[in-house]
């Protein structure tokens, strides 16, 4: 072990290199998928070089209905989430605080859970048709069970002795939720956020792929049906920098509401 | 007594909530709701050996296969990149941006890249899981205990002894984790892409029912589904518990204090 003082120092230069070789990184990952089409290593014409693809997603732009299909997916995604959140949140905590609601539970929500989503598809078509409330029905679903199991489990992880503390100070219920039960539920309801954002991005883009609600998904069908090679791929490139987009928003706010935790404490200093 | 508590608490909602659709949905004359009784009577017909062999098994194998060359590729390539610093930080910011794309959209693509063979869908799957289990392995493989690795030094375990015994077993317990995320998210990627670009195999029977609006051959279909989803994640659990078995008796044990 060498010691903490000796290390110190060496931190930011290590952090300054690994930020330089992950650009390196990055770039070379773009010069690849550049000049692999290029020199036939893969069809140019179904996988087009990434300056292309980039000329035509900067064209996207100007698009009205690009920014159309972004809001409604966007839409689509938060509703579906913000539902999924609130319900899991509210039913997780009544479940992790009340022991015998959650042993009578248990059993249900392991069988419920492994339920891929997409099988609800087919019903969803039948019952709503092609609409935003299909897709929703879906993510809702889908994210409901990360949320709820995280709940679940905070809720009930909470240090007994320190809720017995709280009660002998005869901190009110209200109090104790405040000071005791949310704090150390906190890390796990990030968690179950941070899954369940992703998790919602997934279901909703599969909704209007094959569900055929409108937003994005549903314009890179209709682009691959209509052989738009190009435009197929620049609207994949933002599915995957919104779903960068939303783990950095989600990681930011969990670094600001965790950052007392010793988790994030510690990361500072090893990092 | 408290075996017999147990047990009504386990069995006690499934078998309320079951009775209550049974009942609830009886006398259904909805079109879209059939009765449960329905369904199940349906449910026996439509899945005949036959058609498991013809729609089901296919389906199954690939996301199997699929499965399977995403866990290996995950742990193989988190191995090596969690071993070496240098890669690590090369690779790292690459393998965020290419996880955080939602893996539905590779069917469109892996749709003209391949058109619409088993290669696509198992290329679409292994695209899709291999994520949660390189990324697992590469925190698992980093993470691994200083005291042993400093052990392992010592006695100059090296190669691949180190490999096994050393890196991979730290690392299994994510590797493990990984692996169940990734789970769920194969099942969805099978689905979809028989669902998209497929004349055969589970997804597209399903979506086939739907489209004929045969109403309790396509409930039959979706509750197919379900149980395929409910077998594997038991299978996995099952799994688990004897590859991890020694990692729980240690948390176990830990805890005991």
């Amino acid at each position: 072990m060498v010691s903490v003082a000796a290390r110190r120092p060496r931190v930011t230069g290590r952090r300054y290199r690994s930020v330089t070789l992950g650009a390196l990184g990055l770039i070379g990952f773009g010069l690849v998928l550049e000049v692999a089409p290029r020199i036939g290593v893969v069809p140019i014409d179904f996988a087009p070089p990434t300056s292309q693809i980039l000329v035509t997603l900067v064209g996207q732009l100007d698009d009205g209905s690009f920014w159309t299909a972004l809001l409604h997916t966007l839409g689509t995604w938060a509703g579906g989430l913000a539902i999924a959140v609130v319900a899991g949140a509210v039913i997780g905590v009544l479940l992790g605080s009340l022991p015998i609601l959650r042993a009578a539970t248990t059993t249900t929500i392991e069988f419920l859970r492994p339920i891929p989503s997409v099988a609800l598809i087919p019903l969803v078509i039948v019952l709503y048709g092609p609409t935003v409330r299909s897709t929703l029905i879906l993510v809702v679903y889908a994210a409901f069970w990360q949320m709820l199991i995280q709940v679940v489990h905070g809720v009930a992880d909470v240090d007994p002795v320190a809720l017995d503390t709280a009660r002998s100070f005869r901190l009110s219920p209200w109090a104790r939720v405040r000071h005791v039960v949310w704090p150390s539920a906190l890390p796990y309801v990030m968690t179950g956020l941070r899954l369940a954002a992703a998790v919602a991005l997934i279901l909703t883009i599969t909704g209007e792929l094959v569900i055929g609600s409108p937003g994005l998904g549903k314009e890179i069908d209709t682009a691959q049906q209509s052989n738009e090679v190009r435009l197929v791929y620049a609207l994949i490139v933002v599915t995957g920098l919104l779903g960068v987009l939303i783990n950095l928003v989600v990681r930011w706010g969990e670094r600001r509401l965790l950052s007392w935790h010793p988790a994030n404490r510690a990361e500072k200093g090893a990092a | 007594m408290r075996i017999l508590w147990r047990v009504v608490l386990a069995v006690g909602l499934p078998v309320v909530l079951i009775a209550a659709w049974w009942f609830g949905s009886a006398g259904s004359t909805d079109f879209y709701w059939p009765s449960l009784s329905t369904i199940v009577d349906t449910f026996g017909r439509t899945w005949t050996w036959e058609m498991f062999q013809e729609q089901v098994f296919p389906s199954l194998w690939r996301l199997l296969a699929g499965y399977f060359l995403a866990v290996l590729l995950g742990v193989a390539l988190g191995a090596l990149i969690g071993l070496n610093r240098v890669v690590r930080d090369l690779l790292e910011p690459v393998l965020e941006f290419l996880r955080a794309f939602p893996p539905p959209v590779l069917v469109p693509a892996a749709i003209l890249l391949a058109g619409i063979g088993d290669r696509t869908k198992i290329l679409v799957i292994v695209f899709g899981c291999v994520w949660p289990v390189l990324l697992n392995t590469i925190e698992g493989v980093r993470a691994r205990d200083e005291v042993l690795s400093d052990t392992c030094r010592t006695y100059r375990i090296t190669g691949l002894l180190r490999l096994r015994h050393l890196v991979l077993r730290a690392a299994s317990p994510q590797i493990v984790t990984g692996a169940r995320q990734a789970l769920p998210l194969a099942i969805i990627l099978m689905v979809i892409s028989e669902m998209m670009a497929a004349n055969e195999g589970l997804g597209f029977t399903v979506l086939q029912f739907q489209r004929g609006f045969q109403i309790p051959e396509m409930w039959s279909g979706v509750l197919l589904l379900g149980l395929i989803g409910i077998v594997l994640s038991l299978l996995f659990r099952l799994a688990e518990r004897s590859l991890l078995g020694w990692y729980h008796g240690q948390r176990a044990g830990q805890r005991e204090f």
